[in-house]
C-alpha cells in the first residue's frame, strides 16, 4: 500500500476521492454489459409490475406451488453457493493455514455480496414486505420458526461479513487507523460468521423439514439439516476454485505476479478439501438410502434422477477432485467444480422446487419473468462485484 | 480447566445437547377448553349450507349453491373460501366431506411463521393476524393439509384461511358453518368431548362406521375430527400425514441452536489458540494484509 502518497486528508478529500471512483472505468460496450444491461433494466420493469398486480402477475406461484424459483434458486441455492466465504474464513483465521491468504478478501467479498443480493431476493418473492422488519422488532418474534432463525441469522451475518471485509474499504480509503481497528475485530467476526452460517446453512435444509409429506421421500430426510450443512462446505470450496479460475483470467493484470505461482498450490489444496467433504456427503446419502430401505423408490423417473443427482454430480465430481488433486491436474479440478455446483444447484431446487409435490399431475415451471429477475439479481451481484475489485485491493493488497 | 480438557467438555456437551432432544413427545393431554368440530360424513346430505353461511359470514363468496354444478369436481378451500364440501363417489354411495382448516392442536403454520402472524390461541382457534404477517408462505409449505391460501393477485395480499369464527366464539356463539348445519353433521364443542361422542358413536353402531376417527392422531391431532362409513383414503384424506405434530420435525433442530451458539465459539477459539502455539506471537493477528509487514511499527 502507498501510504505516504494519501495517508487520509480530511473528509472533503474522501468524498471528492468517492465521487471519482463511482465513475465508470473502461470501455462500456461489452459484451457482459450488452447482456446484462438489458435483462437487469427489464428485470426491474417485471418487478414494478409484481408489485403493483401481486405475485401472480409474473410468476408461476400457486395456492398448491407456494415457492418457486426465486426462493429456491436465489435463496436456498445461492447462500448454499455462498458458502465459500465461512469456509475459507474459518481456514485461514482458525485453522491459520496462511497459503490460503491471497483468496480470503475476494471470497469474503463474493460472499457478502451473494448474502446481500440474494438475501435482497427474499424482499420481492415476500407477499408482505413492508412487514419485513416485523421478525426484528416488536412482539413478533416467532421463536419457534425456523425461518425466524434465518432471517436473523442473514442479518447478523452481513454484519459479521461486512466487518471481515471492512478493513479492505477502510485500506481503499486510505484510513489507516480505522484499518488497524477494523482489523483488530476480524477474528471475532469470523467466529461469529463461522457459528452462525453453520447454522443457517443447516437451517436451510431444517426449512423443508415440516414439508415432510410432499417433499419426495428420496430427498426428504430428518438429516436434511446436516446434509445441507456438509454440502455448503464442498458448495463453498468448489463455488471458489470456479469464481477462483474466472477471476484469474478477468483480472489478470490486477494480480499480482507473486500470486500466480500460489494460485495452483490453493486450487489443488482446495480440490483435495472438496473431494473429503463430497465423499462424506456421499457416504452419508448412501447410508440413508440404504437405512430407509429406498430400493423400491429408485425404479421409477425420480429414482434415476435421484441417481443421477447422487452419481453424476456428487460420486463423480468428488473422483475427478481426488483424482485432480493426485496428478495436479487443474483443469480436471476445474471441470470438476463445474459439476459439483451444478450438483449443488439440482440438489437444492430438487428438495425446493422440483420434487416438491412430486404426485402432483400439474407441477410448477417458473415464467420467464422469474428467470429474467433472477438473472437479474446475479448479474447486478457481477456488476457490483466488478465495480468493488477494480478499485479496492481486493485480489491483490500491492497494485 | 486447561485448554484440552475445555475443548472436550464443549464438545461433550454440544453433542448431547443434539442428542437429547430425541425424546418424543407424550401423549398429549389435551386441555379441556379447547374447542372444536365433529363432522360425521355419514349424515351430511351435501346441501352446502354450511358454505354459504360461511361465505355470508366471512364476506367471501357466496355460492350459488343451486346453479354452479361445484360438487361435479373435487374443489379445494382457496382465496375466496375458507371452505368446501366435496362429493366422493364410494361402495356406499355418495360420500359428502366438508373440507377447511384443522386447526391442529400443534399446528405446523403457527410453528412455521416467523412473525407469530399465525397463531394459536388458547380456545384452539388457528387465526392470521394482517399486521405481523410478511407473506412469506412458509405456513403454506409447513401445513400439512395445504390449506392456508394466499392472494398471488393483489398488491396487499393476505393469508386467507379458517378462523374457526373466532369473532363468534368470543362473542359465546358457535361457527357459522355449524349454526347453518341442518343435519347435525356438524357438532361443535370441547375437543375432549367431542372425541369422547365420536368414539361412543363408533362403539354403538360398529358396523356403520369405520373404526378410526380421523384427526384424534393425524398430525398430532387436530380441532376437526371425521366420522365415517368408508375408509378414509376415499374420501380425499391424506393417511400418510404420521402421528407426530407437524413442529416436533423442527423442534429438534431449534432446541440444538443455543447449545451451538454457545459451543462452537468457544470451540473455535480453542482451535485458534491451539493451532497459534509454536508460532510467532504476531502472527496470531494477521487478517487481510498479508503483504504489508513492512508497514507495523
Ligand atoms: S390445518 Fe394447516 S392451517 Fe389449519 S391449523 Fe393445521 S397446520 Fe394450520
Ligand atoms: S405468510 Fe404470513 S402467516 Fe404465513 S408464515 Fe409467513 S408471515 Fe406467517
Amino acid at each position: 500500500m502507498n501510504s505516504n502518497t494519501a495517508v487520509a486528508g480530511g473528509s472533503g478529500n474522501t468524498f471528492q476521492f468517492l465521487l471519482q471512483e463511482l465513475k465508470p472505468r473502461g470501455p462500456w460496450l461489452t459484451p457482459f454489459n450488452v447482456i446484462s444491461i438489458p435483462i437487469i433494466l427489464a428485470g426491474l420493469v417485471i418487478l414494478v409490475i409484481r408489485f403493483i398486480y401481486g405475485l401472480g402477475s409474473v410468476t408461476n406461484l400457486s395456492q398448491e406451488f407456494p415457492w418457486g424459483l426465486w426462493l429456491g434458486f436465489d435463496v436456498v441455492t445461492g447462500v448454499a453457493l455462498a458458502g465459500g466465504a465461512y469456509v475459507i474464513t474459518f481456514v485461514v483465521y482458525v485453522l491459520r493455514v496462511e497459503k490460503y491468504y491471497p483468496i480470503v478478501r475476494v471470497t469474503v467479498l463474493n460472499g457478502l455480496l451473494a448474502y446481500m443480493f440474494y438475501g435482497g431476493a427474499l424482499l420481492f418473492e415476500l407477499g408482505r414486505p413492508w412487514h419485513a422488519a416485523n421478525p426484528f422488532i416488536g412482539n413478533s418474534f416467532g421463536f419457534s420458526s425456523v425461518l425466524f432463525l434465518i432471517c436473523w441469522h442473514f442479518m447478523i451475518y452481513m454484519v459479521a461479513a461486512f466487518v471481515e471485509f471492512s478493513p479492505v474499504i477502510a485500506e481503499w480509503l486510505h484510513w489507516e487507523k480505522t484499518r488497524k481497528f477494523l482489523k483488530s475485530l476480524t477474528l471475532g467476526a469470523v467466529i461469529l460468521g463461522v457459528t452462525l452460517s453453520m447454522l443457517h446453512q443447516s437451517g436451510l435444509g431444517a426449512f423443508f423439514l415440516m414439508a415432510k409429506p410432499k417433499v419426495h421421500p428420496l430427498w426428504w430426510s430428518d438429516f436434511l439439516p446436516i446434509l445441507f450443512f456438509v454440502s455448503s462446505i464442498y458448495a463453498g470450496l468448489a463455488m471458489i476454485i470456479f469464481e477462483g479460475t474466472i477471476s484469474h483470467r478477468v483480472f489478470k493484470d490486477l494480480i499480482g505476479p507473486e500470486h500466480h505461482h500460489s494460485f495452483e498450490d490453493i486450487m489443488l489444496g482446495l480440490a483435495k478439501g472438496a473431494a473429503i467433504t463430497m465423499f462424506v456427503y456421499y457416504v452419508f446419502k448412501a447410508l440413508l438410502f440404504i437405512h430407509g430401505k429406498q430400493w423400491s423408490l429408485i425404479n421409477d423417473g425420480w429414482g434415476y434422477w435421484y441417481l443421477l443427482e447422487v452419481i453424476g454430480f456428487v460420486l463423480v465430481p468428488a473422483f475427478m477432485f481426488a483424482f485432480g488433486f493426485r496428478n495436479r491436474s487443474l483443469n480436471t479440478i476445474r471441470i470438476a467444480s463445474v459439476l459439483a455446483l451444478l450438483g449443488i444447484i439440482l440438489n437444492r431446487l430438487n428438495v425446493s422446487i422440483i420434487t416438491f409435490k412430486w404426485y402432483e399431475t400439474v407441477h410448477y415451471y417458473p415464467t420467464w419473468q422469474e428467470i429474467v429477475v433472477t438473472l437479474m439479481v446475479i448479474f447486478s451481484e457481477i456488476w457490483f462485484f466488478r465495480w468493488v475489485v477494480t478499485r479496492m485491493p481486493v485480489l491483490n493488497a500491492r497494485h | 480447566m486447561d485448554r484440552r480438557g475445555f475443548l472436550k467438555s464443549t464438545l461433550i456437551a454440544s453433542t448431547a445437547a443434539l442428542a437429547g432432544s430425541e425424546a418424543q413427545a407424550d401423549e398429549t393431554q389435551i386441555p379441556e377448553e379447547m374447542v372444536g368440530v365433529l363432522v360425521d360424513t355419514t349424515r351430511c346430505i351435501g346441501c352446502r349450507a354450511c358454505e354459504v353461511a360461511c361465505g355470508e359470514q366471512n364476506g367471501l363468496l357466496v355460492p350459488d349453491v343451486l346453479n354452479d354444478g361445484a360438487l361435479e369436481s373435487h374443489r379445494d378451500t382457496s382465496d375466496k373460501q375458507f371452505m368446501v364440501v366435496n362429493k366422493y363417489e364410494t361402495d356406499k354411495g355418495n360420500v359428502f366431506v366438508k373440507k377447511q382448516c384443522m386447526h391442529c392442536y400443534q399446528a405446523g403454520c403457527a410453528a412455521a411463521c416467523p412473525t407469530e402472524a399465525m397463531h394459536k390461541n388458547s380456545q384452539g382457534p388457528v387465526t392470521w393476524d394482517g399486521d405481523k404477517c410478511i407473506g412469506c408462505r412458509y405456513c403454506m409449505i409447513s401445513c400439512p393439509f395445504d390449506i392456508p391460501k394466499f392472494e398471488y393477485g393483489e398488491w396487499n395480499p393476505k393469508i386467507v384461511k379458517c378462523t374457526l369464527c373466532f369473532d363468534r366464539l368470543e362473542a359465546g356463539k358457535k361457527p357459522a358453518c355449524v349454526e347453518a348445519c341442518p343435519t347435525d353433521t356438524l357438532m361443535f364443542g370441547s375437543m375432549v368431548k367431542n372425541l369422547e361422542v365420536a368414539r361412543h358413536r363408533i362403539y354403538s353402531h360398529p358396523d356403520k362406521y369405520v373404526h378410526q376417527i380421523y384427526g384424534e392422531h393425524e398430525a398430532g391431532g387436530t380441532a376437526y375430527i371425521y366420522l365415517s362409513a368408508v375408509p378414509f383414503d376415499q374420501l380425499g384424506f391424506r393417511t400418510d400425514l404420521g402421528r407426530t405434530p407437524y413442529p416436533e420435525y423442527t423442534r429438534e433442530f431449534l432446541y440444538a441452536v443455543p447449545a451451538v451458539l454457545f459451543s462452537v465459539p468457544a470451540f473455535l477459539l480453542g482451535l485458534n489458540a491451539l493451532t497459534g502455539n509454536g508460532k510467532s506471537d504476531n502472527e496470531g493477528d494477521r487478517d487481510f494484509d498479508y503483504s504489508d509487514d513492512g508497514e507495523e511499527q
